[in-house]
């Protein structure tokens, strides 16, 4: 059989084809590689513009991780500390991140087993169409909607503040939880549900037994993809956090974050000048902390696998 | 079994063929179409950049211009002056709109770059006005009040050091400002902070709209931005040099007389003389018909001196 099949071959299939093939396979082929040589490239770009920064007087690291002075365009004394944008990136990630992390779980929960088929396909549909709304609509949503309402609801005198980012970074993340999330569910074999039933457990019990725990690498994935959303998200935070170099002492302080700093100043900084050089490194430091996130992920992931 | 899969993988690939020369003559065709467009039409573009703060204005004189002579076509994009200037000496615009002059600096890097001189037209004045609330009781502020409250250790945080308990606001006041890349932020900071710099924690924003209409909503708030921008929701304070000489209101008259304390002008930047069509532009925004769209947006225009 393979034997006739292989002497058959060169009568059925023309040179050409076979040569568009292999061409087709080495296309693809760079498609996949492409993936890694971006990432390589973006990284070497952003730190080839941010590294020599490191030679400069003006600039020390420590003052750059740890000062929360941040006077990039000071004409009397220039100081570049990005402690308070570190502060503020991380508090409305956090922030956003424990609204969203339980909504959009059990959004995903409820749409996966609990819903019918023709409430599922419209709440499936309404989901995606929430995660296709552009952020610059969030931002503004943020600036005039939401700022009213949470200065009516928690008398905060100012309503552009971490809260207001955060439920907006919140509202943003959740369609992305709900959506990985789901699709984690759902990939469970029914086999696993059936076992289930038969043994008699309620459909709470399946949901709390049996798919939570063998979803959760999945789950952890939407719930890590939410995170990335939300730190890298730009434009809405620009627009509803206020924008305000402060550490927040409570959920109505503005705060601003580090992509809405690079958002505001890169226009203005001259190629090459310092200003310049150092919002690449907070390019950088952005590039490590999602790095340090994603590392963190896949070994916890690990983890659960060797269980 | 194998040919089966044989068979497979032949359709995949000529599914892959198909899509690939339906995207290959979908391109041919695309690019066909617009090059025929861009021979139909031979408008020569100039882009402009630069100041929020002159946007509005800017795009009124493009607009007017568009009327006038209709083989231009004036592109106008915002950004703050010193994304204008920036785009200016990396040669990417006709003109910069400019709320503050050139640094030496930026001058500097431009002769650099092009070999150029950039030029400058004075096209108009623009009152800078400090907003408050309009529940705000306080109506007049001196430039040294207003530098303890902005500047980097300055030490008015509270309505009540300035004598005044504004309804509606529990006490401090809230700085707004603008973000660094502004004409309106440089400004502010070498005329009322002396060049020192601005307190951290200032809610800093985009636009010189954003600033009126978020002073407008929270009783709170200080800020300032161009007096083109008032509405009814703020009110503008008059301001005074010094305690005990008297304030002035942002007007018209106040800031041809130099009365008002912070007015400022308002620049275009070509580099190098300005040749042919972006000449004509400039000398027609110069012009009556261009002033007078200057005092519609707002601002103040050029004293005329002869017109020609």
């Amino acid at each position: 059989m393979l034997a006739r099949t292989g002497r058959r071959k060169p009568s059925t299939r023309s040179v050409w084809v076979v040569w568009i093939e292999t061409a087709f396979e080495w296309v693809i082929r760079l498609c996949g590689i492409s993936a890694i040589l971006f990432v390589l490239g973006i990284f070497y770009f952003v730190f080839s513009k941010a590294a020599p920064i490191f030679f400069e007087s003006e600039f020390s690291i420590a003052e750059f991780l740890f000062s929360t002075q941040w006077y990039p365009t000071s004409e009397v004394n220039v100081r570049y500390g990005v402690l308070a944008l570190i502060v503020g990136t991380l508090s409305v990630t956090l922030l956003s991140m424990l609204i969203a992390v339980p909504f959009g779980l059990g959004a995903a929960i409820f749409v996966s087993e609990f819903c019918g088929p023709k409430l599922k396909e419209s709440l499936k549909i309404v989901i995606e169409l929430l995660a296709a709304i552009p952020s610059v609509v969030w931002g503004f949503i943020g600036l005039t909607v939401m700022k009213t309402i949470i200065e009516k609801t928690t008398g905060a005198e100012m309503g552009l503040n971490v809260l207001n980012g955060g439920i907006i970074l919140a509202l943003m993340s959740v369609p992305i939880i709900v959506s990985i999330g789901e699709d984690a569910l759902k990939a469970v074999p029914d086999s696993y549900r059936e076992a289930g039933i038969a043994l008699g457990a309620t459909r709470w019990q399946l949901v709390y037994r049996v798919l939570l725990p063998a979803a959760k690498t999945g789950l952890l994935a939407a719930v890590l993809l939410g995170v990335g959303r939300a730190i890298g998200e730009t434009m809405a935070v620009l627009m509803a956090t206020g924008h305000a170099v402060n550490i927040p002492g409570s959920l109505v302080d503005p705060v601003r974050t580090l992509t809405a700093t690079i958002a505001a100043e890169l226009g203005e900084a001259p190629e090459g000048a310092n200003h310049y050089r150092v919002l690449f490194m907070v390019g950088v430091l952005l590039f490590t902390i999602t790095f340090i996130i994603n590392i963190t992920a896949d070994l916890v992931i690990r983890g659960i696998r060797r269980k | 079994m194998n040919a089966n899969t044989q068979y497979n993988r032949s359709t995949t690939m000529a599914a892959c063929l198909l899509a690939a020369s339906v995207t290959l003559s979908l391109a041919t065709f695309g690019c066909k179409k617009s090059d025929q467009a861009g021979g139909s039409t031979k408008k020569t573009v100039i882009s402009v950049q630069g100041s929020d703060t002159m946007v509005n204005e800017s795009q009124a004189w493009a607009e007017a211009y568009g009327k006038v002579d209709s083989t231009v076509s004036i592109e106008v994009g915002g950004g703050g002056s010193g994304v204008g200037i920036a785009a200016l000496i990396n040669g990417t615009i006709d003109i910069a709109n400019a709320s503050r002059d050139m640094k030496v600096d930026e001058k500097a890097k431009a002769k650099a770059n092009s070999g150029k001189d950039p030029v400058e037209f004075t096209v108009g004045f623009d009152a800078l006005a400090v907003f408050v609330h309009k529940d705000n009781p306080l109506t007049e502020i001196t430039l040294g009040q207003l530098a303890s409250i902005y500047a980097e250790g300055g030490a008015v945080t509270q309505w009540s050091d300035l004598g005044v308990t504004v309804p509606g606001c529990d006490g401090s006041i809230r700085r707004v400002s603008r973000q660094s890349n502004s004409g309106t932020y440089e400004f502010f900071r070498e005329h009322v902070l002396n060049k020192k710099d601005f307190k951290l924690g200032s809610i800093d924003l985009n636009g010189s709209k954003e600033v009126v209409d978020l002073i407008g909503n929270t009783p709170c708030a200080i800020g300032y931005s161009g007096m083109g921008y008032a509405n009814a929701k703020v009110k503008m304070l008059k301001v005074s040099m010094k305690p005990g000489e008297p304030a002035h209101e942002p007007s018209v008259a106040n800031t041809l007389s130099k009365k008002y304390p912070i007015a400022r002008p308002l620049f275009l930047y070509t580099l190098g003389q300005p040749t042919e069509q972006v000449k004509k532009y400039i000398d027609w925004i110069l012009g009556p018909q261009g002033q007078k769209i200057v005092e519609e947006s707002g601002y103040v225009p050029v004293p005329q001196k002869s017109a020609p």
